[in-house]
């Protein structure tokens, strides 16, 4: 255990870089997600065939080429500079890349709890006179998202596992600092994999139980 | 009662493949009306009045409301829709909201009223169809009758110029059909326009103006309650009011 003392401080700054990383990307890819979402379901047939592409490459594409096009394609090819300090560009960079993957899934999510409202209540909203995105964003989605908190739940968490991919942009958040301890305190590994993924599940757990109890909350009684 | 025509379908079709539901209907609905609906299942009856506010479509033919021809998807359809209330079978009250909120919401969001005075108004309409106290509570806390009193005060908020019956009390408890027929039957003698699609023959007998009887997608015959049930000139309506009221 010595070595996850000794370095408590540089594990700990790692943890907070993983948890900015989730927190951010989780807010990106719920916003993102929703847009995808009312593409999907929009009447306009261009839309909904723009997003359903969208959706199609970023949920099948594997993570790590996602991070690799937005660190290499986007970053070092493209030039594209979100912030001179090199930890912030790539930290940004990160978020985008993590953000593009995870909105396809939670656009999936709330698709699915679309399905969940009866068509009747979107048209009671329609015969009171609202538009598309007013039924979509009064009626129907506030519904659809209270029915998908537990699924939406497993996507964060997955999220949260999924900055460890990261480093292929060059953050250093949890996993990096793990293999940095790894190579300097070779007669630790067991305590070290033990210690980080200790920490990696104190974070998951409690969002696990918090979204459970949203979900058996926000529940809509019909 | 010679006021302006409100609502006019003027040949209307519509077909779902091979199933001709609405054949050439002409109908006539003036200002402060309360048209009666009824016919065997099948026979259109809800179809027609759905496609009233568009949210039928229909494959040929004009429907106008006040003068206007329905319009496409769009804002305009949107507008309409606001002047054309609809009271649903299956209540459709917004399940994530409060009952004051379901009656406030288009208020607010389509009238562009103030929230105040969209309470306010939501609040009284509540008090006149009995469920004042209720305000704060959700749909599913309400038993049937009492949640379809809730989708006429919404749809009363809207002012709308004539408010759409599609068989209001067909998914009700029998104790809880008068409920919803006697706040009907007030607001039929106010004044408000009305066509209603229902298997309520007592309703029709005591509320309407004019019965419609719709057989097999068609207009069969149209008269007052008394004409209509005293002596249906058709053999369909003849043969329909002998089963349905011989049980």
């Amino acid at each position: 255990m010595d070595a996850l003392l000794i370095e408590s401080d540089t594990v700990f700054a790692a943890f907070w870089m993983t948890v900015r990383l989730t927190a951010v990307s989780a807010l990106g890819s719920l916003v993102l997600g929703v847009l995808l979402t009312a593409m999907r379901v929009a009447p306009l047939a261009s839309l909904r065939g723009a997003a359903s592409v969208y959706v199609s490459v970023a949920r099948n594409t594997p993570l790590t080429l996602v991070l690799l096009f937005t660190g290499l394609g986007v970053g070092a090819n493209l030039g594209v500079e979100l912030s001179d300090d090199i930890a912030t560009n790539n930290y940004w960079l990160a978020v985008i890349g993590l953000t593009a993957y995870t909105s396809a899934f939670v656009c999936e999510a709330l698709r699915s709890g679309l399905n969940t409202v009866p068509v009747g209540q979107a048209e009671a909203a329609r015969s009171l006179g609202l538009g598309f995105v007013k039924t979509l964003g009064l009626i129907t989605l506030p519904q659809a998202f209270r029915s998908v908190v537990a699924p939406l739940g497993s996507i964060m968490i997955a999220l949260t596992k999924n900055t460890t991919i990261a480093l292929v942009v060059g953050v250093s958040e949890a996993s990096v600092r793990m293999r940095e301890m790894i190579e300097t305190y070779g007669d630790q590994v067991i305590e070290i994999f033990f210690g980080f993924a200790a920490g990696f599940v104190l974070l998951c757990l409690p969002m696990g139980l918090a979204f459970g109890w949203l979900s058996r909350r926000m529940a809509v009684a019909r | 009662m010679t006021q302006a025509d409100l609502i006019v379908l003027d040949q209307v079709n519509k077909r779902y493949g091979e199933h001709h539901v609405l054949r050439d209907v002409n109908l006539t609905v003036r200002q402060g009306e309360v048209v009666v609906i009824i016919g065997p299942s099948g026979a259109g009856k809800s179809t027609l009045c759905r496609a009233i506010n568009r949210l039928e479509t229909i494959d040929s033919g004009v429907i106008s409301v006040d003068g206007t021809p329905l319009p496409a998807e769009g804002r305009q359809l949107a507008r309409l829709r606001a002047e054309v209330g609809m009271v649903f079978q299956s209540f459709n009250l917004f399940a994530h909201k409060t009952v004051l909120d379901n009656v406030v919401l288009g208020q607010v969001h389509v009238l562009r009223r103030p929230k105040d005075e969209a309470v306010r108004k939501a609040q009284e309409l509540l008090d006149r169809v009995g469920i004042g106290g209720q305000a704060a509570k959700f749909p599913a806390q309400l038993s049937g009758g009492q949640q379809q009193r809730v989708a006429i005060a919404r749809a009363l908020a809207m002012d709308p110029k004539v408010i759409l019956f599609d068989e209001p009390t067909s998914a009700l408890d029998p104790e809880m059909v008068n409920e919803v027929l006697e706040v009907m039957t007030a607001l039929a003698r106010d004044g408000m326009t009305m066509v209603v699609v229902t298997h309520e023959m007592g309703f029709a007998r005591r509320a309407a103006d004019r019965v419609v009887f719709m057989a097999d997608g068609e207009i069969v015959e149209q008269d007052t309650p008394d004409g209509f049930f005293g002596a249906p000139s058709s053999e369909r309506a003849q043969s329909f009011l002998a089963k349905i009221l011989t049980h």
